[in-house]
């Protein structure tokens, strides 16, 4: 196996290309208290994020739709996968968590073990163009969390 | 036998091109991205580097020796470029950042002083957001109507829906000379025919036009030409706008400052004759020089030769995407320039520029800054392969090849 392969599966995971073929979470929620639009104005990419939050503060349900590569879909779904369930709260730290460890150069892992799938992401690290598609997600996140109305970006 | 004496001569075009040389990911770099922005030719570079070395100074200020070699220079790419696309004068030749200022020069100063609410600008469908986003701020600004011409599944301008568009409201027809995100060649004699019959001006887009094919814009015929000089194996930083003498001399400036003016006082300020009357300001003087450079180089090879060339590659490369499996390809235009537009199976175009760097193929990615071209054809995007004369069809088998590996990621 040549080394290019090797690095290139770095990238694309078995559990990232699992969900980018079949992502979990994905359509519309009707009854969303929370939403938001993602762009990445790179690429044209869009996506829309859905959230059921409860009145404790739980996000209870989440979705998106939307069409993008296989990392920004992968990174929505996992992210989906990740957050329903938890506190806004929580949410909002793995949002700099997932943000954090794909912009610096940090190498520490998270104690967290809900984060170990998240882990999935970190090839993405050595690839600077598309650390933009997998944080596109994170982003829509933390804007529906802070009910903005502007779309997020990346930029 | 020996090899047709243009495919030798690519050889030898390939090597004057120092960034070609160079290995990404351990391959030998395979540059397909010409079309964003075309790499320079060691002449380029070193005109370039001399300059900055030897002649800098101020132009069209200094009386001093190395002020008058700048001016030198620099009025010297000036006539190159004239020649280069047999403007009837120098001063037709506006030297700009680029296509794009080139366009918004003629949006906000031939264009916003005279456009009337209910007056229609018309572009096509293929055009880059260089093309459209300045007539629809300008349409803003006066309430004139912009209005868009439809194109087919191939990718070619539907032209009789399009004369049909234009008519007694119809004030300028914008329109590319060769699409960027499809390369389909739009058939600029057609619409001129038409639009001159009604009195009507024709910018053409050449920011793609120029590196591939032979401009002789009294030829075209049309009223305004807009190009970038790093489409053309020069530096970013520099473009040109040519229009005709009687209607760039009618024209209010674009920009005030140094250089464009003969005498200012408080109370009134003369300006200075064309072109200098569109440039304010010190210009990119180095970046003109290299521009110069480029053209010297193109004009030695030959835009004949170069367009015969890519002609051939381009041919090539349809027929050998067109055995890779699960390839769909966008633009298949019977008149068409050096780029390929296409996806592979449901692979994101994203996804495929990062396997197909890791393989040393440089491809561009995404909508090309044509949106509505994308949105044509119900897709976010596509992988663009772009081809110069410094390509070759071993460039083409790289490509491909890559493109199987990137089926198998994806199996």
């Amino acid at each position: 196996m040549s080394e290019s392969q090797t690095d290139m599966q770095d990238l694309y995971r078995e559990l990232i290309l699992d969900h980018s073929r079949n992502p979990r979470h994905f359509g519309r929620l009707s009854d969303a208290t929370h939403t938001a639009d993602g762009i990445n104005p790179l690429c044209g990419d869009k996506l829309k994020l859905y959230l059921r939050v409860d009145d404790r503060g739980r996000i209870e349900s989440s979705s998106f739709e939307g069409s993008g590569c296989a990392i920004s879909v992968a990174s929505a779904s996992l992210m989906t996968v990740t957050v329903t369930g938890i506190g806004i709260d929580q949410a909002e730290s793995y949002f700099e968590e997932v943000t954090q460890r794909l912009t610096s150069d940090r190498t520490e892992v998270s104690s967290d073990s809900s984060y170990d799938k998240l882990q999935a992401l970190d090839g993405v690290r050595a690839y600077p163009a598309r650390v933009k598609c997998a944080t596109l997600a994170w982003h829509a996140l933390h804007s529906a969390l802070e009910n903005k109305t502007t779309p997020a970006t990346t930029e | 036998m020996s090899a047709p004496a243009h495919i030798t001569a690519s050889a030898s075009w390939r090597s004057d091109f120092p960034a070609l040389h160079q290995k990404v990911h351990g391959r030998p770099l395979v540059y397909l991205d010409s079309a964003a922005s075309a790499q320079q030719p060691a002449s380029v570079i070193d005109a370039i580097a001399r300059y900055e070395r030897e002649d800098h100074a101020n132009v069209h200020r200094g009386v001093h020796t190395l002020s008058h070699r700048a001016t030198e220079a620099y009025e010297g790419s000036r006539d190159r470029i004239r020649d280069f696309i047999n403007a009837r004068s120098r001063s037709e030749v506006v030297l700009t950042s680029g296509t794009t200022e080139s366009i918004n020069l003629v949006a906000q100063s031939f264009c916003r002083p005279r456009l009337q609410a209910g007056d229609k600008i018309v572009i096509t469908h293929l055009e880059h957001h260089a093309n459209i986003v300045p007539w629809q701020l300008v349409c803003e600004q006066t309430g004139a109507e912009l209005v868009v011409a439809p194109i087919n599944d191939r990718g070619e301008v539907e032209l009789e829906q399009m004369l049909e568009l234009i008519d007694d409201r119809t004030f300028l027809i914008a329109v590319a000379h060769v699409a960027n995100a499809l390369g389909t060649v739009c058939p600029i004699s057609r619409i001129v025919e038409h639009a001159g019959a009604r009195g009507i001006p024709v910018l053409v887009d050449g920011a793609q036009g120029v590196p591939h094919l032979e401009v002789d814009v009294q030829a075209l015929g049309c009223d305004f030409y807009a190009f970038s000089g790093h489409k053309m194996f020069g530096p970013t930083g520099t473009g040109v706008l040519w229009g005709r003498e009687e209607l760039l001399d009618a024209m209010p400036p674009w920009q005030g400052g140094g250089d464009m003016i003969l005498e200012v006082s408080f109370d009134k300020t003369t300006y200075n004759e064309l072109p200098y009357k569109f440039e304010a300001g010190t210009p990119n003087i180095a970046g003109v020089v290299g521009l110069g450079a480029a053209i010297e180089y193109l004009q030695a090879i030959g835009m004949q030769n170069i367009a015969d060339y890519e002609h051939d590659l381009h041919t090539y490369m349809v027929s050998e995407l067109k055995k890779v499996d699960g390839i769909r390809l966008f633009g298949e235009a019977r008149d068409q320039a050096s780029v390929q537009s296409f996806l592979l199976a449901d692979i994101h175009s994203h996804d495929l520029g990062t396997i197909l760097d890791h393989q040393g193929v440089a491809i561009r990615t995404g909508h090309h800054c044509a949106m509505p071209v994308m949105q044509r054809f119900g897709i976010s995007g596509t992988a663009r392969a772009s081809l110069a004369f410094y390509n070759n069809r071993d460039d083409v088998d790289r490509l491909t090849a890559a493109l199987g590996k990137a089926s198998e990621i994806f199996a």
